[in-house]
């Protein structure tokens, strides 16, 4: 694997107000709180997670969707929050999103033909090469060139989601965030659309940050695994590791309890007690002491550091 | 379109207020070829004629034709109409959306400044308006038109939150796709729907609004044939020439009806494609 | 054949609308067991949720809704019930649990008196009993301190402890029967384990019976005793969890089941190639001949039945079968073909 680091994640924290009314008392959700990871060139980072785990703010905070609280996002080396709006603008062909709902992500207005050609025309290509660029995307993501004037209601799901994977290679990006890419899809399709992902992957080389609840569909595209719970990541290492040899008792939990579609396979179950924290008012010290099966008292106090324990393989746990 | 058109079909009463509509609007225009009389012309020796076959609606105390003057008076009606609701529909789109897609004290201070103008009376604010301007048809309308922006302005901001908060608005955001752009490429073109259904309920409100404000002497000069005029001279001979004022109050009603239920089925059928497109 | 609650036979659920009819069930026979678990496992569109809502006779009310066959509960034909019997069926020994516990439970009621809602209306019980009762299910359902939770809104509880709830409500009378569609389809994995579990452990203490609508095949792995696959309408395959998973016969089990990603394999996955048919505009002959890499002339013209295929009670509706059959006497290594893709 590449060594070459893409993206660079130091104490990102973003935290939001959800504080209604004047007179209420001050609210914070701290939907990210901390992280510290690296992207390589080339691989395909998976973030899992429950819901209100982060993931998705994640993402978008690298995406520069949404404005960081503290801390640093660096992108090829270079602090993205140092860039000018205008600045910001330009460098955004090289890191494009791939959006969970094919449904809601594509403007219904539009023709595919638009929809694709967007970013180019935002970008400053002229006509002539933008329709060339879409045919050629068309042909990649395997949309026939001649549905190019249809609507999106006009498509199913899967083959939406392909238009969404198309304006997203548009620009030829380096780095593209796929939050929940299948998760909408049918099992038949969402297998179709992976493969399109892992075979893009090859032929241009660019990154994926990947984030997923689906644990199966993770560890099967990604190089490394980061597990996320309540805004903080618990364990990061290589995907095979993580799945054989799993840390941190919340991976552990999380990895029993996906059923799998095997009758054979023997459930040693960790049931989780208790449900996941509201993430405006998260437990102190580690925030899985209260359903952590091995918690201390120490637990409760203090937040355990993002170690690295095996070579690659970072946990946040005191007990490890 | 077709299925729009579909949906709308299936509404009867939609379509009685469609049909009464287009009626409205050919009156408007071939006024001159229908109407049975000149509808200024009067005549002593017709005054406060009833109902007869020479005059279908009867005269009023000047000898005009009521009949004529109503279909005269659709061409007033359709205009403040047209007009009015269209000054509201442009400011109160650009209001809601700049609000709502702004968002922080931009939302704070539009939103407060159209809610100042919506707890006003309808009436009341137009009169006011009118009083500040001066009694004329073009004053009327923009009386008339400022009075309707805050509905129209509380609508796009509230149909432009929503969008907003669409992924494709994130995925235009994410491509590096200007402000301005994305609010004329994205947002106005998906928020207009409840607009659209809005112009024509608003519509009937701002016949109303003309007919009030014409009956309390503050539209258009007396002799104009609106139906609002129509209806205020009426009322003084209620007791010996009823049809003076029933039959403009007749058309008013009508009109007014039209509007609504063409607005209803519209609304009805908007919203079931917008849910299939969602869903 | 005795102990079936439930036996479904020849089901048609089919929508009149503006674009010409939807035959979202066409023809489904299926039975339910007493105390078994039945998944009834497919993708969107299948028909499966219609399915549960045409038994349940939640469908079927309107004009542009033509429900047809035999839906026998303990004998009886829920189609010919009145909408009052079915009232009473509904709840007492039929209930629902849908998937999104969110709009299930009514905002502007607690808990608890939603739950004691249940005898009240159906057992003429008093309201004292009821919320006994009401509490006592919410304890069996696990959650803790169920005093004080009873007399909570449903918005003091969050996702896992609502479907709980929701649960506890089909419970409240008794039934021999609760229809389960897509109950954690909307739940996190851990919490998605917690009801999993929940079901399981009601279905060994009380005995009640289970049909599980579900579109994930974990999920009837870990918690199913028989399965019935449907695909456009129709059940395409039908046996125990050990038939479907080990000895998938029909060519779209075995393509849903190799669509998975293997735990711990970068093999390429196989999906199953194009798109569900239009259910406007059904192919003539079998729904899958479009995507089914066995397609033969057979399957372009007629459509296939339900067969038994490699035991009585395994059954697949495959014109594969139909050859195996036919030629089950000098049969040689040409009905093996499906098996070959493994």
């Amino acid at each position: 694997m590449a060594t070459e680091e893409l993206v660079k994640v130091k104490n990102l924290r973003k935290h939001f107000d959800v504080s209604n009314g004047l007179f209420r008392k001050k609210s914070i959700v701290k939907a990210v709180d901390g992280l510290d990871f690296t992207v390589y060139k080339g691989e395909t980072l998976g973030i899992v997670g429950e819901s209100g785990c982060g993931k998705s703010t994640t993402g978008r905070l690298l995406m520069q969707l949404l404005d960081k609280t503290e801390g640093t996002i660096e992108f090829d080396g270079e602090d993205m929050s140092a860039w000018s709006k205008k600045e910001l603008n330009k460098r955004r062909k090289d890191f494009q999103m791939i959006f969970q709902d094919p449904y809601a992500s594509l403007n219904p207005r539009m023709i595919v033909e638009e929809i694709i050609e967007e970013p180019m025309v935002a970008a400053g290509m002229d006509k002539q090469e933008r329709k060339e660029r879409v045919t050629k995307l068309l042909d990649d993501v395997g949309i026939p060139d001649d549905y190019r004037k249809r609507y999106p209601h006009e498509f199913s799901g899967g083959q939406r989601q392909r238009i969404g994977i198309a304006r997203a290679l548009a620009l030829k990006p380096k780095f593209i965030v796929a939050d929940e890419p299948v998760a909408a899809l049918d099992v038949s399709i969402q297998a179709q659309i992976i493969n399109l992902l892992v075979d893009l992957q090859e032929e241009y080389g660019f990154t994926y940050l990947f984030i997923a609840h689906d644990l199966s569909v993770v560890q099967y595209i990604s190089d490394r695994v980061g597990v996320m719970y309540l805004g903080k990541m618990v364990e990061m290492s290589e995907s095979d590791e993580l799945y054989e040899n799993p840390l941190h008792p919340y991976t552990q939990a999380l990895l029993s309890s996906v059923p799998v579609p095997d009758v054979h396979h023997n459930t040693d179950r960790v049931l989780l007690e208790g449900e996941i924290p509201s993430p405006d008012n998260p437990p102190s010290g580690c925030p899985f002491h209260p359903r952590c099966p091995i918690a201390k008292e120490h637990c409760k106090e203090t937040m355990p550091e993002f170690r690295e324990r095996n070579k690659g393989h970072y946990v946040a746990c005191h007990e490890v | 379109m077709n299925e729009i058109w579909y949906q709308f079909k299936k509404n009867k009463i939609a379509l009685f207020g469609l049909g009464m509509t287009v009626m409205f609007i050919i009156f408007a225009i071939l006024a001159p070829l229908i109407a049975p009389y000149d509808p200024y012309e009067m005549s002593t020796s017709d005054s406060l004629a009833g109902p007869s076959l020479a005059h279908l609606m009867g005269t009023d105390q000047f000898g005009r034709d009521i009949l004529s003057r109503i279909i005269y008076g659709t061409r007033i009606s359709l205009q403040v109409g047209i007009i009015s609701v269209g000054i509201s529909l442009v400011l109160g789109t650009l209001i809601g959306l700049v609000a709502a897609y702004y968002g922080r004290w931009v939302d704070m201070v539009l939103s407060r400044f159209t809610d100042v103008l919506f707890s006003f009376p309808d009436i009341l604010l137009a009169l006011v308006i009118m009083a500040i301007l001066g009694p004329s048809l073009t004053n009327l309308m923009i009386a008339i038109g400022i009075v309707y922006t805050p509905i129209f302005a509380r609508i796009a901001r509230g149909a432009v939150l929503s969008i907003k908060s669409s992924l494709y608005i994130d995925a235009a955001k994410s491509m590096g796709v200007s402000n301005r752009k994305i609010m004329w490429k994205h947002i106005l073109p998906n928020s207009m729907a409840p607009l659209i259904v809005q112009v024509t309920l608003s519509f009937a409100f701002a016949i109303l609004a003309e007919a009030a404000l014409s009956f309390l002497g503050l539209g258009v000069s007396p002799d104009t044939p609106s139906w609002g005029i129509m209806l205020s001279e009426g009322k003084n001979w209620m007791e010996t020439a009823w049809w003076i004022a029933v039959f403009p109050g007749i058309a008013i009603t009508l009109a007014v009806f039209s509007f609504n239920v063409m607005g209803d089925g519209l609304r009805d059928a908007l919203d079931p494609k917008l849910k299939n497109e969602s869903s | 054949m005795a102990d079936n609650i439930l036996e479904v036979r020849d089901l048609k659920t089919h929508f009149h609308t503006n674009d010409g009819v939807v035959k979202a069930v066409d023809g489904v026979d299926l039975h339910v067991e007493k105390g078994e678990i039945l998944a009834i496992v497919g993708e969107s569109g299948c028909g499966k949720s219609v399915t549960s809502q045409s038994i349940m006779r939640l469908i079927g009310a309107k004009s542009s809704e033509k429900v047809s066959g035999e839906i026998l509960y303990h004998g009886e034909d829920l189609l010919s019930k009145t909408e009052k019997e079915m009232r009473q069926i509904r709840g007492k020994d039929m209930s629902m649990v849908f998937q999104d516990p969110m709009t299930s439970l009514n905002p502007a009621y607690k808990v608890g008196t939603q739950i004691a809602e249940m005898p009240i209306i159906h057992e003429k019980k008093d309201k004292k009993s009821s919320w006994k009762r009401a509490i006592d299910m919410l304890t069996k359902v696990g959650i803790p301190s169920p005093e004080k939770r009873a007399s909570q809104y449903p918005h003091q509880f969050s996702g896992g402890m609502r479907q709980r709830g929701v649960v506890a409500m089909s419970l409240a009378c008794d039934p021999d029967l609760i229809i389960a569609d897509e109950p954690t389809t909307a739940l996190d994995v851990t919490i998605q384990a917690q009801v999993l579990d929940l079901l399981r452990k009601l279905r060994d203490d009380t005995g009640t019976a289970i049909m599980m609508i579900t579109h994930d095949l974990g999920v009837v792995a870990e918690l199913c005793d028989r399965v019935a696959v449907m695909y456009a309408g129709k059940i395409v395959e039908e046996g125990t969890v050990a038939d479907i998973f080990d000895n998938p016969q029909h060519p779209y089990t075995q393509g849903l089941i190799h669509s998975l990603p293997k735990p711990g394999s970068r093999e390429r996955l196989k999906p199953i190639e194009g798109q569900p048919p239009n259910l406007h505009n059904l192919p003539e002959g079998c729904r899958f001949q479009d995507r089914c890499p066995f397609v033969m002339d057979v399957c372009r013209e007629k459509q296939p039945e339900l067969v038994p295929a490699d035991k009585q009670d395994h059954q697949a509706a495959c014109w594969l079968m139909g050859e195996e059959e036919n030629d089950g006497d000098g049969r040689t290594g040409e009905s093996e073909e499906p098996e070959k893709t493994f």
